[in-house]
């Protein structure tokens, strides 16, 4: 089938669909690759590197359109500057995968349906494991992370780490990271490395361990269990009192911090406010916000999406295309999800692709199916290892009670009555002449205990073979007996002899020749 | 020769024998252990033979040159790999030694006991001989198991306790016409009797037990070994045997523990054998999807890395890969990457099997550390490489309560940065238990035989 990557057509859009090491990959899979002339030219992919992987370079967008089974694109279908609208361009039962948002764009769907389309939406990848590597969304969110704090820093007038040098002592800057999923993950490594001093908040406390271990501090609002549902990896709305005491920390923090990123989203809602213009107030001079929310509202009231604007001496950055502003890089994470997908369609690999609607991530990812709208998927069964949004710890483990137990020096002490009564039993039987040899037993017991205690585990194969070397001493038991009368007798202890020799001399040598193997470093 | 002068020698060759235990607490100390151990044996045996009761050289001196020349042919050939094996089959040469001493003993008609001192005696013979059937059965069904001739998955027999324990009562039962028995036929028949039963529930006993329990199973048996001496030594009325018997049954039981902390389960369960067959509820069920790696990503994973933990495991004895492992961390150290091993206590086949192939590769021992020198370093790892291991790196043991291996301690692989896992297939450990560590975001799968891959992944480190 033949694959046809459009140029990206929304104003300010610098990502393309597919790379040239992709398209390549495509070729590969059996399908035929076309790339509009210039497509891959903002990405810094020019024509000829697709030319050399083996795609063809057309220059008519309606042309690539109307010749293309599959269009691969970043941004849903919109109008075309020249062209009328997108949606229309497709061939009649084609097939179209990029980011869609069905929910937000009912209109697009009904014009997809009217050209008897086959639609698969990036956006909506079931975050389940298998699916991770066509995760789309978290690919964008990791680039929009990264950018958020490289944005901060443009307009931060001061260094993000700390440093003492002969002019004086420059503070690190402080930064507030809002919501630990990916992007905030993202967003709290960059930071970091850059030398900030960071702090993440998010409602769902089992992410504090990924926090903490990109070196950042978790902030908590102390509430009872329960306090705060997720699903499908987000934060879902939580309690009224859970949403006051937030907010108060938000504004403590806000009095602190130099710069502030949020990332808070609420699946099918506006975002929620979480920077009142209170709190910005109270800000220092020349701080600055990233609201990554920026599209569904903002986590801040002043945010204005799509621009950057400066109030009561704050910066606060609503970009909504932050990762069109990394372009090479958000390129390639999307093209190699693109291509993840791709290689699930056509498990044949002869270039045909395979709508199989019993394959849970396809079904999830089809919004539509010749002309058949298909969205929203049934629901999947979440199973204990999904990892949503990279950013959902393994449910705490239920503490089993412990069984009651008597206390250990109990146990102890019935031990060594019970020992002491054995012994005893013994004594009151058994003739002076065994109990001599007992007595040493007993001894020879203790004292090995003491010395095995110290073997090293290293050295425990060694130790294994040579007391079984010296447990050839049973060979004194045989030797007493052999030149007893009888020719059974002497049969029997000739064979022991034999036997424990056997023992005796493998055991020595071999521990010998094991031990001759351990040396030290030179 | 006097009595006392080898009374004597017994003694000396008791403390040579303590000493040599003590001297493999180092393994700078360990060959001249191994060396006080052999002047013990030495003088022990040979005060014995020169003692009164032993004058027919001829089969002694016979006897000693086949069996030590078998020995020592065996010793120098056999590989380090295959250490469990020989170790077990030379258990269980003790073990028929003490039975036939112990009949021996009991057709001699030189011996002659009365009253309370006659009942203790056979009592002495009856469990003397118990214990080396059970040892020398037990040992020849690990060897077995070892060198793969039987199939290393527990044999579980419907009522397999109640079979055990119906053998023990019958062996009791035997015992008491045993002691009872007026002549020597009715005793050597009940004893005969009682030995053939010692020799199946020997079988048995380890038939039940899992490849993944064999560092137990062989510390046990070498436990066994010594209290078959120990027990000759009481029947033979000889100090000697009595002490050296403890000391090497103590060590074996010491061992044994020591190998079941380091699986979490008690010693009872493992003896009684079958891995996970008790009832409860189904483990967490894994979804995901593996991530393969080539051998050249490999390579360059490791010469990127600064610091790589190697946890090897059954798996690289089996490949006999340890030479290519040895030659990698040779390669990787002098290209400045601190390259060091974490061991588990039950990782291969017996207690420090992994540390002997390591040392047999010239790996130098101080940068072989145990499980506790080294699970906290896992965070600060680059790569962690597992090689041929599963279950003694199962994050489930930590994660999954319903795991049949809950509560196990393992090596923390998962928390390095990267962990690659050679691997020949997907196929669960001796455990059976799923691992989830292969299904992990930071977990690549090498998939082949570990000496084939490791040497790709060698040549890629040269280029």
């Amino acid at each position: 089938m033949r694959i046809g990557v459009p140029k990206e057509v929304h104003p300010g859009e610098r990502r393309v669909a597919i790379t040239p090491q992709v398209a390549e990959q495509l070729i590969k899979l059996g399908f035929v690759v076309a790339i509009e002339a210039g497509a891959g030219a903002e990405a810094n992919f020019p024509d000829d590197a697709y030319r050399e992987a083996g795609a063809e370079i057309i220059s008519d967008a309606r042309l690539l359109w109307a010749e293309s089974d599959i269009v691969l694109k970043v941004r849903p279908p919109e109008v075309h500057p020249f062209c009328g609208d997108e949606a229309y361009l497709l061939r009649e039962g084609g097939t179209l995968i990029s980011f869609i948002w069905p929910a937000q764009n009912r209109e697009l769907l009904e014009k997809l349906a009217s050209r008897k389309a086959t639609v698969l939406a990036m956006d909506c990848i079931p975050r389940i494991s298998r699916a991770q590597k066509m995760d789309a969304l978290s690919s964008m969110a990791n680039c929009a992370g990264y950018r958020a704090v490289i944005e901060a820093a443009e307009h931060f007038g001061s260094f993000f780490t700390g440093q003492v040098t002969a002019a004086g002592k420059i503070p690190p800057a402080k930064v507030l990271i809002i919501g630990a999923g990916v992007a905030g993950l993202a967003a709290i490594g960059a930071a970091a490395s850059l030398g900030a001093i960071v702090r993440a908040f998010d409602v769902r406390p089992e992410v504090r361990d990924q926090v903490e271990s990109l070196g950042a501090e978790f902030l908590q609002v102390e509430m009872p269990e329960g306090a705060v549902k997720t699903e499908g990896g987000y934060a879902k709305e939580v309690s009224e009192e859970f949403v006051r005491r937030e907010l108060e920390l938000f504004a403590r923090q806000a009095m602190e911090v130099d710069i502030i990123i949020t990332t808070a989203l609420i699946p099918g809602r506006p975002a929620p406010k979480l920077i009142t213009q209170a709190m910005v107030e109270t800000m220092k001079e020349g701080s600055v916000i990233v609201d990554l929310a920026a599209e569904q509202g903002g986590n801040c009231e002043l945010t204005e999406p799509g621009k950057v604007v400066k109030k009561y001496g704050v910066t606060i950055i609503g970009y909504t295309d932050l990762p069109s502003r990394m372009p090479t890089t958000a390129s390639q994470l999307y093209a190699t999800n693109m291509r993840h997908l791709l290689a699930d369609l056509c498990p044949e690999k002869d270039g045909i692709v395979h709508v199989n609607m019993d394959d849970v991530v396809i079904r999830g990812a089809t919004v539509m199916r010749e002309g058949q709208i298909t969205w929203p998927p049934p629901p999947i069964p979440v199973s204990k290892e999904e990892k949503p949004a990279g950013a959902v710890a393994a449910p705490p483990v239920e503490e089993k009670k412990p069984a009651r137990k008597l206390p250990a020096i109990w146990i102890t002490a019935a031990l060594m009555a019970l020992g002491g009564l054995g012994l005893y039993g013994i004594g009151l039987v058994a003739p002076a002449e065994f109990l001599s040899h007992f007595t040493v037993f007993v001894l020879a017991c203790f004292v090995g205990y003491m010395v095995i205690w110290n073997v090293t585990p290293a050295l425990h194969t060694p130790l294994m073979s040579v007391t079984n070397a010296i447990s050839g001493i049973i060979v004194i038991g045989a030797l007493l007996q052999i030149s007893s009368p009888g020719v059974v007798l002497k049969l029997l202890a000739w064979v022991a002899v034999l036997i424990a020799s056997v023992n005796i001399f493998g055991g020595f040598w071999v521990t010998q020749r094991m031990l001759g193997m351990f040396r030290k470093q030179q | 020769m006097p009595q006392g002068i080898i009374v004597v020698s017994y003694i000396a060759a008791t403390i040579l024998f303590i000493l040599a235990l003590r001297g493999l607490s180092h393994p700078e100390t360990a060959r001249p252990g191994n060396l006080y151990g052999i002047i013990g044996m030495t003088l022990a045996i040979l005060a014995t033979i020169l003692s009164e009761r032993v004058t027919t050289y001829g089969l002694v001196i016979s006897a000693m040159a086949i069996g030590g020349a078998a020995g020592v042919t065996v010793a120098r050939r056999v590989q380090m790999t295959q250490m469990p094996e020989l170790v077990a089959i030379l258990h269980s040469l003790v073990g028929l030694a003490a039975v036939l001493i112990g009949f021996a003993n009991y057709i001699d008609p030189t011996a002659s006991f009365e009253g309370t001192a006659k009942t203790i005696h056979e009592l002495e013979i009856y469990l003397g001989v118990l214990i080396g059937a059970v040892t020398f059965t037990g040992s020849v069904v690990a060897f077995g198991k070892l060198c793969g001739k039987i199939s290393g998955k527990p044999l579980l027999l419907p009522a397999r306790h109640w079979l055990n324990l119906g053998m023990v009562v019958l062996m009791a039962l035997l015992g008491k016409w045993f002691l009872g028995a007026e002549g020597l036929a009715g005793g050597l028949a009940s004893l005969t009797l009682m030995t053939l039963i010692a020799f199946a529930l020997g079988v048995h006993m380890v038939m039940a037990i899992g490849g993944a329990d064999m560092p137990v199973v062989i510390s046990m048996l070498n436990s066994y070994s010594g209290w078959a001496a120990s027990a000759t030594g009481f029947m033979l009325e000889n100090d000697l045997l009595i002490v050296t018997g403890a000391l090497v049954g103590s060590s074996g039981a010491i061992l044994s523990y020591i190998m079941c902390r380091a699986m979490n389960r008690n010693f009872i369960s493992v003896i009684a054998g079958g891995f996970g067959t008790e009832g409860g509820a189904p483990s967490a069920a894994i979804s995901g999807e593996v991530q393969a790696v080539d051998p050249e990503e490999t390579a360059s994973l490791l010469t990127e890395a600064k610091n790589v933990i190697i946890v090897p495991g059954y798996g690289m004895a089996v490949a006999q890969a340890q030479h290519v492992v040895a030659e990698i961390v040779k390669t990787l150290r002098v290209k400045g990457v601190n390259v060091r091993f974490g061991i588990h206590p039950v990782a291969g086949r017996m207690p420090g099997h992994m540390n002997v192939l390591l040392a047999e590769a010239k790996v130098p021992y101080d940068i072989v550390f145990e499980m506790d020198e080294i699970n906290e370093d896992f965070p600060e790892t680059d790569v962690a490489v597992v090689i041929g291991a599963n279950d003694i790196v199962n994050p489930a043991a930590q994660e999954d309560p319903n795991s049949p291996i809950a509560g196990m301690p393992v090596l923390e692989v998962w928390k390095a940065k990267t962990c690659i896992v050679l691997k020949r297939s997907m196929a669960t450990g001796y455990a059976g238990v799923d691992n989830p560590l292969f299904f992990r975001d930071n977990t690549r799968m090498l998939f082949g035989d570990a000496k084939d891959s490791l040497e790709k992944v060698l040549s890629y480190l040269r280029q």
